[in-house]
């Protein structure tokens, strides 16, 4: 494994900038600039290069979708939220059509925000392609035909051109795959949600979202220390605060920084990337809430190794 | 091994915590606080836990304050924090539990406002 991409990266809900935020982030490099002029563009790319990530950038707005790309030949993606659109636009770009083509397609769970970027992926369209669906959920291929079905969806799911096939995964059990080892695991969230883990000879990718940690589940722990253990990426499902997850929104199947930043110490992994965020937070918010996951590893490291923690973007590709 | 002594401060019963409250002592720490938390109640003294000797609080230790607040609310009683030193109170910022458990800067502070 080489790399990870991020194309969806917002939790429950895709989640576009307003007309205000854009204004805000433009006052804001206007008055960076303070009057001055620049001679070219590559002059202005510096100058926009350099500005806070709140000001050239944004975490964006795409529902949970990542590649993880292999040193085999197929394609590997951890689900299909709104973020499966522009990666399927990135995929026929670059092999064009037709130019056959097989995608792992691996589901956490079917929950909208999870699923609805299937009919947009547009290599499902394109005969000669390979999509398969891996899952641990039984209702796996109702539910993804269920949103390709009229009155919910204008074109058909039996309209796909690739050759669709599902496989049902056994939880705990590690499946060969593209020469990767994937095990998934039961995770706490309503309707059951899985977390995958990606072993190949040299790194270790762990995908965990849509999943509730109890505090007081201290055996529960002790299994996602062992699933994360020294994985070169844990990406965590940090859509609350720990304050939230555990009071007001409690059984509501989410996790908080807090318990990320814990969990990936008490296995050693290497890098933590905060994911699914809340659609409610703006840039401003999801980046203080990134750096004070930064300082709760520092103050809490003792003899530990660091613990290296992003905060995941649309567009952010992450050499392992 | 965590250890809890108790006295009392302008009729507030302050209860010193000293050590770490990480996931191996969190249910050691709620055992302790039990027998406190059944009088913490409506006409009884405020029970109000000074931090000052507590170097390190993980998630599994500010679930037990959180149960411990909601448990003495439910009984009319009053329960607080004090004295927090500034890395634990750092944590508390972070995972918003200064929100949901009240805390004072210090135990005279806090002991003004509950010992009435
Ligand atoms: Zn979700
Ligand atoms: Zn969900």
């Amino acid at each position: 494994m080489k790399q990870v991409i991020f194309w969806g990266t917002r939790g429950s809900l895709p989640t576009a900038p307003t007309g205000q935020v854009i204004r805000e982030k433009i006052i804001a490099a206007l008055a960076a600039a303070n009057g001055r002029s620049f001679r070219n563009r590559d002059a202005l790319e510096q100058f926009v290069g350099g500005l806070p990530f709140t000001v050239n950038n944004t975490f964006g707005g795409n529902s949970s979708c990542v590649e993880i790309v292999t040193d085999g030949p197929d394609h590997l993606v951890c689900d299909m939220g709104s973020g499966a659109r522009p990666l399927g636009q990135s995929k026929i770009a670059r092999y064009g059509t037709p130019n056959p083509q097989t995608y792992h397609i691996f589901i956490s769970h079917l929950h909208w925000d999870h699923l609805m970027g299937f009919p947009f992926f547009a290599p499902m369209y394109i005969p000669g392609n390979h999509i398969v669906i891996h899952g641990c959920h039984q209702q796996l291929e109702e539910a993804v035909r269920m949103q390709m079905r009229a009155p919910c969806f204008p074109v058909d799911y039996s309209q796909a051109g690739a050759r669709i096939d599902f496989d049902l995964m056994t939880p705990d059990l590690p499946h060969e795959i593209d020469g990767v080892r994937v095990t998934p695991k039961l995770q706490l969230h309503t309707g059951d949600s899985y977390g995958y883990r990606f072993d190949s000879a040299e790194k270790s990718v762990v995908y965990s979202t849509d999943s509730e940690h109890k505090l007081d589940d201290l055996a529960s722990f002790d299994s996602f220390a062992r699933f994360f253990a020294k994985a070169d990426l844990v990406i965590f499902d940090a859509m609350y605060s720990l304050a939230e997850a555990t009071s007001v929104k409690a059984d509501w199947g989410h996790s908080s920084n807090v318990v990320g930043v814990e969990l990936c110490q008490a296995a050693a992994a290497k890098r933590l990337a905060l994911f699914h965020h809340e659609p409610a937070h703006d840039d401003a918010q999801l980046f203080r809430l990134f750096e004070e996951s930064i300082r709760f590893e520092q103050i809490t490291r003792g003899d530990r190794p660091p613990l290296d923690i992003v905060s995941a973007y649309d567009g952010l590709t992450i050499n392992l | 091994m965590m250890q809890l002594t108790t006295r009392e401060q302008s009729g507030v019963l302050v209860v010193s915590v000293s050590g770490r409250i990480d996931h191996a002592s969190s249910e050691e720490f709620t055992r302790l606080l039990e027998p406190l938390l059944i009088n913490c109640r409506q006409g009884q003294p405020a029970l109000l836990l000074d931090f000052s000797g507590v170097a390190y609080i993980s998630s599994a230790g500010l679930r037990v304050l959180m149960m411990a607040s909601r448990q003495s609310k439910a009984q009319q009683g009053s329960f607080a924090i004090a004295a927090l030193t500034p890395l634990v109170q750092e944590v508390f910022t972070i995972s918003r539990f200064n929100l949901i458990v009240p805390c004072y800067t210090s135990v005279d502070t806090a002991c003004k406002v509950l010992g009435q």
